[in-house]
């Protein structure tokens, strides 16, 4: 018990960054081999909280398999939900009234910008900036308590079913979501002046964890992340599904490759969900939220499905095998932020430590998701 | 002989009692502080605005466990903590509140708060290296570069003061001050002696004494998003908590001087009823933005640290120094 901290022979040790760490924002460890404050090597290690939400959709219904999807990522559970509900919807050939769609839309984007200030705020928190952690879960409250009154939930939703949703928005809502869009647009302007544009910030991430473009291809990232190095990729537009086609926004590219660029994308990503919500409220169409006849017990025909949508975190992928049964043969998620951490070990070479972390921080990790 | 050593006892028992009070207070402060920057109450349950919340933590603190881990050095481990305290009340024995509350005046005042003042950086050192932590470890050779890097410019201002004041004695620099607003060292315009530099020097002590406090965004030594807790990492009970009332001894350590280098002391902006209470509104002052600071800006990265003192502060206090000992010898 007595000795020193031994250095290895090349003159390096090692730290042990996580499970309980207050930078990881969860179960993640990586094992850094440092060489003074610099990391030689770094190996992340997954797994502490893997929960085996594959193999629970081969043994349930279908239907009884929703709740799940929104505990993979909590911060924006909709949009996995929504990954889900399409993929069925698309085998299973179940009409979805427009209206739904629509509903659909406003509500995973306003769960995007949920997922978004919870990130501002954590990233400024890794940076060591408390105050925007607290103005931002000040904003997104407005929002859980908005999903809240349709959803009934405030954070792992369940609010899409196969063909539609659970329940229809009403006048209070829609007219609660207008005012959240106009205080968020206040916010958005009071982020820029007191984070954006701060000298601190900018020194500590222009230039630091540069992801050249060849490495997102490599690893598969997508997202905000491939959206910082230059790669104008986002399935809401390049693969369009749902009602994205009849929205007019941008999607938000910077080349710098820098978490700065990461940072700012995800920024803009926010004003542009405030765009699409807008959009949405004016052009929500009236009907039913649900189909006439929808089947009792859903069984898909054999066959292979896959269906991605533009998650919170980059492209979120869902391929169901079914063998015609009630239950799938087998269901793959393809978990964007699986894609990104695996950037980390790579780019966060020759890195100081404070760098690394405020790095991991730009790649936007939610453990749980990357367990599954 | 008696009377002199019953007169350093009352003062450092006088000392003690300030520093903790103010130290205990301070913690409330500044969570009061944090909660109205970020929208929200701060303390609020015990006692009429969360008064009473510095000493019930106290009594927290004091009945925990002292734990040891193991595999550390003991007795270092177990001196660190008590030598991030005792400098700073020592320290406070010789600062004058006014002309005539002052605990032990001395004529090398200034050189003694700084021999106590570069020694919490030994404490933080033996703090961390004991702690046999691989975090604690990196906190401390970051808090010792960095205390290093920060005590140089800051001399180097001070000793511009003193060559202006032309004494290490605190009362008489305050003194060479007094007669309003515009006779303070903060403005260049003091009588027969034109620097305009002098708002800088102001400014490079104040970012110096922000930086030697561990203070955001300066607060290397225990990033907790990095290092977990820094160099405090494996203590608990009081052991923690005379680190933590350390530093706030420090921040008030460092609002004093401030204050008595470049604001005057206890001198009135507009000559009117000049006394200790001016004393304490101009540190309070200081401590309020020190806490305002600290809840606004992210912190920087040790080498941007260590840069802006070697490349900018350290030239351009020098450069200040210089200029005032030449415009000392003209005028």
């Amino acid at each position: 018990m007595n000795e020193p901290i031994v250095l290895q022979p090349d003159e390096t040790f090692v730290l042990n960054v996580g499970p309980q760490h207050p930078a990881t924002h969860g179960v993640l460890r990586v094992k850094m081999t440092m060489d003074g404050e610099y990391i030689y090597d770094a190996e992340t290690v997954i797994g502490y909280i893997h929960r085996m939400h594959e193999k629970m959709a081969e043994n349930r219904p279908y239907t009884q398999y929703l709740p799940n999807l929104s505990r993979l990522d909590y911060l924006s559970a909709m949009a996995y939900c929504h990954g889900y509900v399409l993929a069925v919807e698309k085998a299973a050939g179940i009409e979805v009234p427009e209206r739904a769609e629509y509903i659909r839309a406003i509500t995973v984007e306003m769960n995007r910008i949920s997922s978004h200030l919870v990130w501002f705020g954590a990233f400024v928190l890794d940076l060591g900036g408390f105050s925007p952690l607290m103005y931002a879960f000040d904003d997104r409250e407005q929002i859980l308590d908005l999903l809240e009154a349709v959803t009934g939930s405030r954070l792992t939703y369940c609010y899409f079913r196969f063909g539609g949703v659970y329940n229809d928005i009403d006048d209070d809502f829609i007219e609660g979501t207008r005012r959240f869009i106009k205080r968020m647009r206040e916010a958005l302007k009071m982020y820029r002046k007191l984070v954006t544009t701060n000298v601190i910030l900018m020194k500590r991430l222009q230039g630091i964890g540069p992801i050249s473009v060849d490495m997102c291809q490599r690893y598969g990232a997508t997202g905000p992340v491939a959206r910082g190095s230059g790669i104008n990729y986002d399935v809401r537009r390049n693969e369009p599904y749902s009602v994205y086609p009849e929205f007019n926004f941008d999607i938000p590219v910077y080349s710098e490759c820098d978490s700065y660029a990461r940072y700012n994308v995800r920024m803009e990503e926010m004003e542009q969900s405030l765009r699409i919500i807008e959009q949405g409220l004016d052009k929500l169409p009236g009907g039913p939220v649900n189909p006439e006849k929808k089947p009792k017990t859903i069984k898909l025909p054999p066959g292979d499905y896959y269906s991605a949508v533009e998650a919170g975190r980059g492209s979120f992928g869902i391929r169901i095998v079914s063998d015609g049964d009630k239950s799938p043969y087998r269901l793959k998620l393809r978990s964007p932020t699986f894609s990104n951490m695996h950037l980390f070990d790579e780019a966060c070479r020759g890195m100081l430590i404070a760098d690394a972390l405020a790095f991991m921080g730009s790649l936007d990790l939610v453990i749980p998701e990357m367990d599954r | 002989m008696t009377l002199t050593f019953i007169n350093v006892v009352a003062a450092v028992i006088i000392a003690i009692a300030f520093v903790a009070a103010n130290a205990a207070y301070l913690v409330w402060a500044e969570r009061k502080g944090a909660g109205f920057i970020q929208r929200r109450p701060g303390p609020l349950e015990n006692g009429p605005w969360g008064l009473l919340q510095p000493p019930v933590d106290g009594i927290k603190l004091m009945t925990k466990q002292l734990l040891i881990p193991g595999g550390v050095d003991k007795i270092i481990f177990v001196i660190a903590p008590v030598l991030a305290m005792f400098p700073t009340i020592v320290s406070f024995v010789t600062i004058p509140f006014s002309e005539t509350i002052v605990a032990h005046n001395m004529n090398i005042g200034l050189l003694m708060i700084f021999v106590f003042g570069s020694m919490s950086a030994m404490a933080l050192l033996m703090g961390g290296w004991s702690s046999r932590n691989k975090y604690s470890m990196i906190s401390s050779v970051r808090a010792v570069s960095q205390a290093v890097a920060y005590e140089i410019p800051m001399l180097i201002t001070t000793i511009t003061v003193v060559l202006i004041a032309g004494s290490l004695d605190l009362m008489e620099i305050v003194g060479k001050q007094t007669g309003g607003f515009w006779h303070w060292n903060v403005w260049p315009l003091k009588a027969g002696l034109f620097n305009i530099l002098m708002p800088v020097s102001f400014l490079i002590f104040f970012v110096c004494s922000l930086a030697e406090t561990n203070r955001a965004p300066f607060d290397l030594g225990e990033a907790e998003s990095e290092l977990v807790a820094g160099f405090h990492t494996e203590y608990s009970s009081m052991g923690f908590g005379l680190f933590f009332m350390g530093e706030y001894a420090n921040i008030v350590i460092g609002a004093c001087l401030t204050t008595i280098l470049f604001l005057g002391g206890w001198d009135c902006p507009f000559g009117l009823f000049p006394g200790v209470w001016w004393f304490i509104i101009k540190i309070y002052a200081l401590i309020c933005t020190f806490i305002w600071i600290r809840w606004t800006f992210p912190r920087t990265t040790i080498y941007s640290l260590l840069n802006l003192s070697w490349k900018v502060l350290i030239p351009i206090s020098l450069f200040n120094l210089l200029l005032t000992a030449g415009l000392l010898k003209v005028f």
